[in-house]
């Protein structure tokens, strides 16, 4: 069956060495046309690599590249850059959408290439064609519409169909769901189902086995820059993919329990977001549990936690210990509020400094003595955390620009280590994290818990809920929708909440 | 440190020309001229630096040197005040001055470059209002108070050249605020807020404070340097004194690796930045170019020197990308 689709991108014994360290080695790979292929792995793997190898971004150490002419027949190549791929009829779609958000939908898919009439701007044709092409990833948005004002999924959508309006058979989406809610990554799915059944290449990354199980057609496995493994659709099951990604079983995490009578330790009542009309919000977190706030992006869980921090102004009372949280953030770290923000990269990291600025920030004025640097205590603390957090490389003077999403991730976390929390509040811990990081993560997160901080995260993904939590608090709408007990929760219980369902009715039909 | 050498290499080049180029240039009186005017010039370069490090900036500097300087003598000889109470007061003004704008920048959310514009126009205007556009001085008053300024220290083994005073004051504030960057809480804190604001916000840095702080102190270095200067000079025209020194502060610590991004600063290569473009000047004067050349090639080092250490950067940032990247 499968060997009946033709063969558009061929890849033979492909590497890639930076600076003498093999990133990639002897890669094979068969794109077809009609085919949805998953590429998986832990960050680090080699997955962005051969991305950006197979798009023309980077060039291969060594290997060979082949891509079908026009009537099938394969010929090598050497994609020297994106345009070159562009013309070889290979799109990539970047992780970090690539939009101008003062274009609108019609510019920004024809950018630099824009119909024109005697010299100018034809815009009446550019967005008919517009129009055609966002049809086709099942979009009715007006061509008009400017980017800056579509919700992520949308304009992720726009780039599907700026990569298919040059005429791609090959289209290359690196993590594409990772910024998107359950329902949209369901019709992002669908898309790539359509485009496959028309005949074209899908290749994508992910994170997630569910959407790679649900969609793939052909899943390879990459670890340490090597293929470990190519399984056809029927032939694997979920545990499989795992030992091939991390070669080594990973153990289902024991639930806690967490004593009925330890002390309230956050109180948050009739919280309201001075940001945007949103309904006051109340609940309390006891020391030692960790309660997940779920729900569909958009739901007012990251307003919440940032309210609670005091990066935003907020209506309402926050009490730490009974006594209230006043002031901006820099007074409530102060208290033992420690925030982990959603977007690392801009709300989380200093990229360009060390791990050990990065780090010692949001403690080097405890550890200092009238105000100066303790230059021994510094290095010291940092190097535990680093340890303990198991940083790869464990080095504190590496720029965290060079680390992996996992690494930086656990960078920020571990910034809140040295001062133990009482109150720590996660957005999407493990976003753009690999399985093994995740698991780590994870086992930190628990343990901070377990030292007596109350532990409050959101995410969107409800294995990660369901998995860390020991309540689920469940939005809708700027509002709390329902309440689960970790052992009674499931997948579709929380949805039901999370997309307006009645709290305690067992109905099956969703209400969005 | 490091940031310092590509200045450090820039300045000895500059001094070599001008040692073999610039009749005069090695004699006593001018190399005196010459640290005195680096020194006077540090003091507000030190404080641009301090604001651009938060990725912020300060065009009102020259225009809160004129008026600090103007109405130094201004107090003293029309209105009779005692020395006593002109520092201090002058002094409280130039920081009130700097708090205005921190505060303008943090709470009002304005930006810098607006914020500091108004400044510039607003304070020049106020130092001609107040004095009547007429040139203030010390009548050959208060020689004590000036000595500040004016005073030169003899160096044992050294016959025509004597330490100016004012290279103290520049010395001092370059250490501390050195010490202050690399040593203290408030300086990690400041320089991490230039790097990512949110970010250090998310960390418990209280950066609206740090950041009104670095606009504070700009601006009170700026009045004391104001100070300096005109002890120095003995007497200053509203309309022209302290013109464009805003441009020579920010110039200076660009030149001396400070990056307007923010994040990144260097107390030597701001010092050094200083003497640089003090060097030029001097030489464009000794070795008879006209003088109106200088602006051009002020500018002209400029751009060289920024472009130059853009390039060495993507030249890092490549070799480490290299050398880092797996994946």
């Amino acid at each position: 069956m499968t060997s009946e689709r033709p063969v558009l991108l061929r890849v033979r014994g492909v590497g890639r060495r930076y600076a003498g360290v093999t990133a990639l080695a002897a890669i094979d790979v068969d794109v077809r046309g009609g085919e949805v292929l998953a590429i998986v792995g832990e960050n680090g793997a080699g997955k962005s690599t051969l991305l950006k190898i197979l798009s023309g971004v980077v060039q291969p150490s060594e290997g060979t590249l082949e891509v079908a002419d026009a009537r099938g027949a394969l010929g090598g190549v050497e994609l020297d850059g994106v345009r070159d791929a562009t013309r070889a009829g290979i799109a990539l779609v970047h992780q970090e959408l690539n939009l101008a958000e003062n274009l609108d939908v019609a510019g920004s898919i024809y950018l630099g290439r824009e119909p024109s009439r005697f010299g100018f701007l034809d815009r009446a044709r550019m967005r008919a064609d517009a129009r055609k092409w966002l049809a086709r990833v099942g979009l009715e948005i007006d061509p008009g519409t400017l980017c800056g004002t579509l919700p992520i999924a949308q304009r992720q959508l726009v780039e599907i169909a700026k990569a298919l309006s040059t005429e791609s058979r090959v289209l290359i989406l690196d993590e594409p769901t990772s910024s998107l809610t359950m329902r949209e990554t369901d019709r992002l799915l669908e898309i790539m189902d359509e485009l496959r059944r028309a005949g074209v290449a899908v290749v994508f990354v992910s994170h997630h086995l569910d959407e790679v199980m649900k969609i793939a057609d052909r899943v390879i496995v990459l670890r340490d820059g090597r293929k470990t493994g190519e399984l056809v659709r029927g032939e694997y099951d979920r545990a499989m993919i795992e030992r091939l990604m991390v070669g080594r079983d990973i153990a289902a995490s024991a639930r806690r329990e967490v004593a009925a009578n330890a002390a309230v330790r956050l109180e948050i009542a009739s919280l309201t977001s001075a940001h945007r009309r949103r309904r006051p919000v109340s609940f309390a977190v006891r020391a030692g549990e960790i309660v997940g706030l779920a729900g569909l992006v958009g739901a007012g869980r990251t307003e919440i936690l940032e309210a609670i921090a005091g990066v935003t102004t907020h209506g309402g009372e926050v009490r730490l210990d009974g006594s209230a949280l006043a002031g901006d953030a820099s007074s409530r770290v102060r208290r033992g509020v420690a925030i982990v923000p959603e977007d690392r990269a801009r709300n989380g990291l200093f990229l360009e400094n060390p791990v050990a600025m990065n780090m010692s920030l949001a403690w080097i004025d405890r550890t200092s003595r009238a105000r100066l640097v303790d230059q021994r205590a510094e290095p010291s603390l940092v190097s535990r955390m680093i340890a303990r957090m198991q940083l790869r490389p464990p080095q504190p003077a590496r720029r965290v620009q060079t680390l992996s999403g996992g690494n930086q991730q656990k960078t920020v976390i571990g910034r809140w280590l040295a001062v133990d929390p009482k109150v720590l509040l996660l957005d999407e811990p493990t976003r753009g994290v690999d399985v093994g990081a995740r698991a780590e993560i994870h086992a930190e997160v628990r343990r901070l818990a377990e030292a007596g901080s109350a532990v409050v995260f959101a995410s969107s993904e409800l294995e990660e809920v369901l998995l860390l939590a020991d309540r689920i608090i469940v939005m809708h709408d700027g509002a709390i929708a329902g309440e689960l007990a970790a052992h009674e929760a499931t997948e579709v219980a929380i949805m039901h909440l999370a997309t307006g369902g009645a709290a305690h009715a067992h109905q099956t039909g969703t209400h969005a | 440190m490091k940031r310092a050498l590509g200045i450090i290499g820039i300045f000895l080049a500059i001094l070599v020309f001008s040692i073999f180029f610039a009749e005069n240039f090695t004699t006593g009186i001018n190399l005196m001229q010459l640290t005195n005017r680096t020194a006077l010039y540090s003091v507000l370069a030190l404080g641009a630096a301090l604001v651009i490090v938060t990725g912020g900036i300060d065009l009102s500097i020259g225009s809160v040197v004129c008026l600090a300087g103007i109405m130094t003598p201004w107090l003293l000889i029309e209105h009779e005040w005692t020395p006593w109470q002109v520092i201090p007061t002058v002094l409280a003004m130039s920081a009130f001055i700097g708090l205005c704008h921190g505060l303008l920048i943090t709470r009002l959310k304005l930006q810098p470059f607006l914020v500091t514009l108004c400044g510039l126009l607003l304070y020049r205007g106020i130092a001609r209002w107040m004095t009547g556009d007429q040139s203030q001085g010390f009548m050959g008053e208060y020689g004590d108070v000036r000595a500040i300024a004016l005073a030169k220290f003899s160096i044992p083994g050294l016959t025509d050249y004597r330490l100016p005073a004012t290279v103290i004051p520049a010395l001092v504030l370059a250490i501390l605020i050195g010490l202050f960057l690399s040593r203290t809480v408030w300086g990690r804190w400041l320089l991490a807020t230039g790097r990512n604001e949110s970010a250090a916000r998310y960390s418990g840095v209280p950066t609206a404070w740090l950041v009104t702080g670095s606009y504070v102190a700009c601006s009170l270095l700026a009045g004391f340097g104001g100070m300096l200067f005109i002890f120095d000079i003995g007497s200053a025209q509203p309309s022209d004194f302290g013109n464009f020194y805003e441009l020579y502060a920010i110039a200076a610590a660009v030149l001396g690796g400070c990056s307007l991004r923010g994040g990144e600063a260097s107390v030597v290569g701001v010092l050094f930045g200083v003497a640089t473009l003090r060097v030029l000047q001097n030489t464009i004067t000794l070795a008879g170019y006209s003088s109106q050349i200088e602006f051009a090639v002020v500018g002209g080092v400029l751009l060289l020197g920024v472009a130059a250490d853009e390039l060495i950067r993507r030249y890092a940032a490549r070799r480490l990308e290299r050398a880092g990247a797996v994946a």
